[in-house]
């Protein structure tokens, strides 16, 4: 079984691997490239912690075949600060508690991230279903809801 | 938004009560942070687990010989690579990590392989030829209870029975609570209710599966990277199972993914030790979703039944319960637990608990969240609610007549010192959502829950650094921002600014014995600890200072951040600052450092009110959850958003027990939704904000106040859920979870909505 050459960007940097035909691009990204933001809660789709985007749009990265990304842009939770400099929706996320084990907060960040892109000003509602594709079991979302309500109305002033 | 309310003693506080940034939370925004599954090892292999399809079936063969031919195969373990340990709780979780003579459940591991790939180890599994005999099974707890059930373990017998039997059933123990005299209680009632009840098992959910990174050298010597609740106890029971001195094990606790009790416990981790002992390289494991749900612990499903008898006036003259929890394949389900708890609520004469421990072919449960007390209250609620209509009065007003206070021996046993339930129920009555108007197809319901809180083996250090900075090890995992509030009271009790001290979480090598994150303990004993060892750290401080002056050490006091002198007597000496004295340590004796250990007692007990407001709709019998308020008692918030979220989490976890989670089974005794599509938690879109609203009455067991409050904020919700919902529907449910098409039975059997 020989390997398939890819040549992608992830946050906006020029990346070569060589994965197996049926290798997810979580897998890629985790145990290939050292990506290990990209959290895996459940192989299927169901949680969103392997959320990343492709080409702009936001997937759950353990449906992906590896080699799908031949050619295409992927954003990480790793690119999602600018150096030191948290992106508005990290900061919100500290500031209101809107964490707790930390485990989901990077799926979290980077549907938030898609859906303040798509809609910069969302209704509570749009926020709860936006990211309904995204288990979170210990904060009840309260204050995930809360921040990236806060954040986008910071990101509206900028 | 959260309101907070102090009663009591006041203490002033600089930093505690304050709301500063997690110490961590910038490497978990970033995607910095490590979890179980994110380290790697030069030489590292992949394992996998081989988990029986059936339920109940015995092993005759196992044979792994074209599986350990393969190309990339190190190693291969079966119950042949574990000795049974002669205790009998480890040689249960001996038996648990790896089925010997029988597959006890859907997804009892039976073999394990550690290979180059995991696709390799994949392959390797396909190879492994185990011959079962099928057995029949028991998974549901009233079948398994009557005579003639399948037989999970020949040699059970129920203790805590006399004579003790001498035929083997599923019953692992009875346990009995209470005092007074229930029969004489009930004939003194004008109005008795009793009631049946059920409730699903639920699984803890946290989103990161287990997994964990093992190495054992040819010497013996071991490491293990793993996500638990609990690495000393991954030390001593893999040092146990294996065959290994604890000190030759080092475990270093990842970041954890949730826990929620269910990680409290080993599963992977002796399997990935003996597959690297016997591969000579480092081995990785990590369960996939569908293993998480097969074989970790939900907790208990349950069927209770409770019987309570009021005077017209509604003070209760008696109550009883039988409970009856399967734990799955081996002895320990929490009903011990859920028969202490069952009237903790409640200030009785006559009380009387009975609790059965049943086994049956499903995962051994693990802890969840208050284990054992919300399916209880859920039943005990229910009737409350039930009575209290029944009389015509205010459910809180019918709680609040009945309600434990200080002084109430509790019907467990203790008597009580100061507890919060009177003023969780007295808050929500002033709420502003206790009057808020209804609309059609909607109720309001309230319960209360309580929660005993645990302390435990703890032991902490805390290193005064020559820079004035601070680092204080703790042994118990960070699970929702504990090293927040540890660097709080740290700082608080050394008088310097929050930045200033670092919490890590330290391995097993590097401190004393840790019981686990469990038990809403770590706030209130790894907290206590952490302000013990400050204290004596102050104390050395002092002494040094006192060196520099040239005075005794009685005569230099720790204030504001500096030791000072006791008085103008001692001297006249400018104070000097943690960071001074710091500077100078080597020239006044060396490193300077604080230790606390103990064996945590006076936890303090907790109580909370929870009032939801639902809507459901008569066509579907589908539940829309509209308003949730969480009343309950911290004793001091450390880090009120934190607690807040406490609260807010466990109100999400009850909801979803209430109305969508439940473990489902075929009569071949397989789970038929093991995954998070058709085992449905709560998503952000099912829920409204969950208001919280914080009491303090402080605990006299802890230096600042502090109770627990991880597990408390789980035990109300389903029956609250289910008194709304029995409002809203117009008839009483008393069946785990309300799905639709359970409540939907419920109106049209009710003849309404049809």
């Amino acid at each position: 079984m020989s390997e398939i050459h890819v040549s992608t960007k992830i946050n906006g940097d020029a990346f070569e691997y060589l994965c197996d035909a049926e290798e997810s691009l979580l897998d890629v990204l985790r145990d290939r490239l050292g990506l290990t933001g990209t959290k895996e809660g459940c192989g299927t789709g169901d949680c969103g912690a392997c959320s990343i985007t492709l080409d702009g749009r936001l997937v759950c990265s353990c449906l992906v075949l590896g080699a799908e990304a031949e050619g295409r842009e992927i954003e990480t939770i790793e690119g999602m600060a600018d150096g030191d400099d948290l992106h508005v929706l990290q900061k919100k996320f500290l500031e209101h508690a809107a964490l707790q084990c930390g485990v989901c907060t990077p799926g979290f960040l980077i549907a938030a991230k898609s859906l303040l892109e798509a809609n910069p000003d969302p209704s509570e509602t749009e926020v709860r279903y936006w990211l309904a594709g995204n288990l979170c079991r210990c904060t009840g979302y309260d204050k995930i809801v809360r921040a990236v309500l806060d954040a986008a109305t910071e990101m509206r002033k900028a | 938004m959260t309101e907070l309310h102090q009663q009591g003693a006041k203490r002033t506080f600089k930093l505690v009560g304050t709301r500063p940034l997690r110490p961590d939370g910038i490497d978990k925004v970033t995607g910095r942070a490590r979890f179980g599954a994110d380290m790697d090892a030069p030489g590292m292999l992949h394992g996998l687990v081989l988990r029986s399809p059936h339920a109940h079936a015995r092993i005759k063969r196992i044979d792994v010989s074209k599986a350990e031919r393969l190309a990339g195969v190190k190693a291969v373990v079966t119950r042949d690579d574990f000795k049974l340990p002669a205790d009998s709780a480890l040689a249960d979780i001996c038996r648990n990590v790896m089925a010997r003579e029988k597959a006890l459940y859907d997804g009892h591991a039976v073999a394990a392989v550690a290979a180059v790939s995991k696709a390799v180890a994949r392959k390797a599994l396909q190879l492994i030829k185990i011959d079962y005999e099928i057995l029949p099974n028991v998974t549901d707890v009233d079948a398994a209870m009557k005579p003639g059930a399948p037989i999970l373990h020949e040699t059970l017998r129920t203790e805590g029975v006399e004579p003790k039997p001498r035929k083997a059933s599923n019953v692992a123990r009875r346990h009995e609570f209470g005092h007074g005299d229930v029969a004489k209680g009930m004939a003194q009632a004008d109005i008795v209710i009793e009631r049946s009840f059920k409730t699903a098992a639920t699984h803890q959910g946290y989103i990161e599966p287990h997994a964990c990174l093992a190495s054992v050298g040819p010497d013996g010597r071991g490491d293990l990277w793993v996500c638990t609740q609990g690495h000393f106890m991954v030390r001593n029971t893999c040092a146990g199972l294996l065959g290994m001195d604890a000190s030759q094990l080092r475990v270093t606790a990842s970041e954890i993914g949730g826990g929620f009790g269910g990680k409290t416990t080993v599963f992977i981790e002796p399997v990935a030790l003996a597959l690297s002992r016997k591969a000579g390289r480092p081995v990785k494991m990590v369960m996939s979703r569908n293993e998480v749900f097969r074989a970790t612990g939900p907790t208990s499903s349950s069927s209770i039944d409770v019987k309570i008898g009021i005077k017209k006036n509604g003070r209760i003259t008696a109550a009883q319960a039988e409970l009856r929890y399967q734990g799955g394949a081996f002895p320990g389900s929490p009903v011990e637990f859920g028969a202490m708890t069952a009237f903790a609520c409640y200030d009785l004469e006559n009380v009387h608990t009975v609790g059965y421990d049943v086994v049956t072919n499903r995962p051994k449960q693990a802890a969840y969240r208050a284990p054992g007390a919300p399916m209880v209250a859920h039943a005990v609620e229910s009737v409350i609610d039930e009575l209290a209509k029944k009389i015509g009065m205010d459910p809180l007003d019918f709680r609040l007549l009945n309600a434990s206070k200080e002084g109430t021996k509790s019907s467990f046993g203790p008597t009580y010192g100061p507890i919060g339930l009177r003023a969780t129920l007295e808050e929500a009555k002033r709420h502003p959502h206790h009057t808020a108007p209804l609309g059609p197809n909607q109720g309001r319901g309230v319960a209360c829950g309580f929660w005993f809180n645990f302390g435990g083996d703890t032991c902490v250090s805390l290193n005064i650094n020559v820079d004035g900075t601070v680092g204080l090890s703790v042994g118990t995992p960070d699970i929702g921002g504990s090293r927040a509030s540890m660097s709080l009271m740290a700082a608080e009790e050394l008088g310097i600014p929050y930045e200033k001290v670092r919490t890590i979480v330290a391995d097993t090598a590097s401190l004393g014995y840790n019981d686990v994150t469990d038990g809403s303990r770590v706030t209130f004993a790894a907290g206590m600890a952490t302000i013990k060892a400050a204290r004596d750290a102050t104390t050395k401080l002092c002494a040094r200072a006192a060196k520099v002056w040239g005075i005794p050490a009685e005569a230099v006091v720790w204030e504001n951040g500096h030791a000072k002198p006791a008085g103008p007597n001692a001297g006249n000496f400018a104070p000097m600052s943690l960071a001074e004295i710091a500077a100078v340590a080597s020239s006044t004796g060396g490193p300077i450092a604080g230790h606390y250990e103990v064996n945590a007692d006076g936890a303090g007990v907790s109580f909370a009110t929870h009032m939801v407001d639902l809507e459901v709709d008569p066509d579907t019998g589908k539940v829309t959850v509209l308003r949730y308020t969480v009343f309950q008692d911290a004793g001091k918030a450390v880090h009120p958003s934190y607690v807040e979220g406490q609260y807010q989490g466990g109100a999400a976890q009850g909801i979803g027990w209430a109305i969508n989670e439940e473990y489902i089974y075929g009569a071949d005794g397989r789970l038929q939704n093991a995954g998070f599509l058709d085992y449905r938690i709560p998503v952000a879109s099912d829920l409204p904000m969950i208001d919280t609203v914080i009491l303090e009455i402080p605990n006299p067991g802890h230096p600042y106040g502090v109770r627990g409050v991880g597990e408390t904020s789980i035990v109300p919700p389903l029956a609250a859920m289910a008194n709304a919902v029995s409002a809203a529907a117009g008839t009483r449910l008393t069946e785990l979870p309300m799905s639709p098409p359970r409540v939907l039975k419920a109106i049209m059997e009710n003849g309404r909505g049809a």
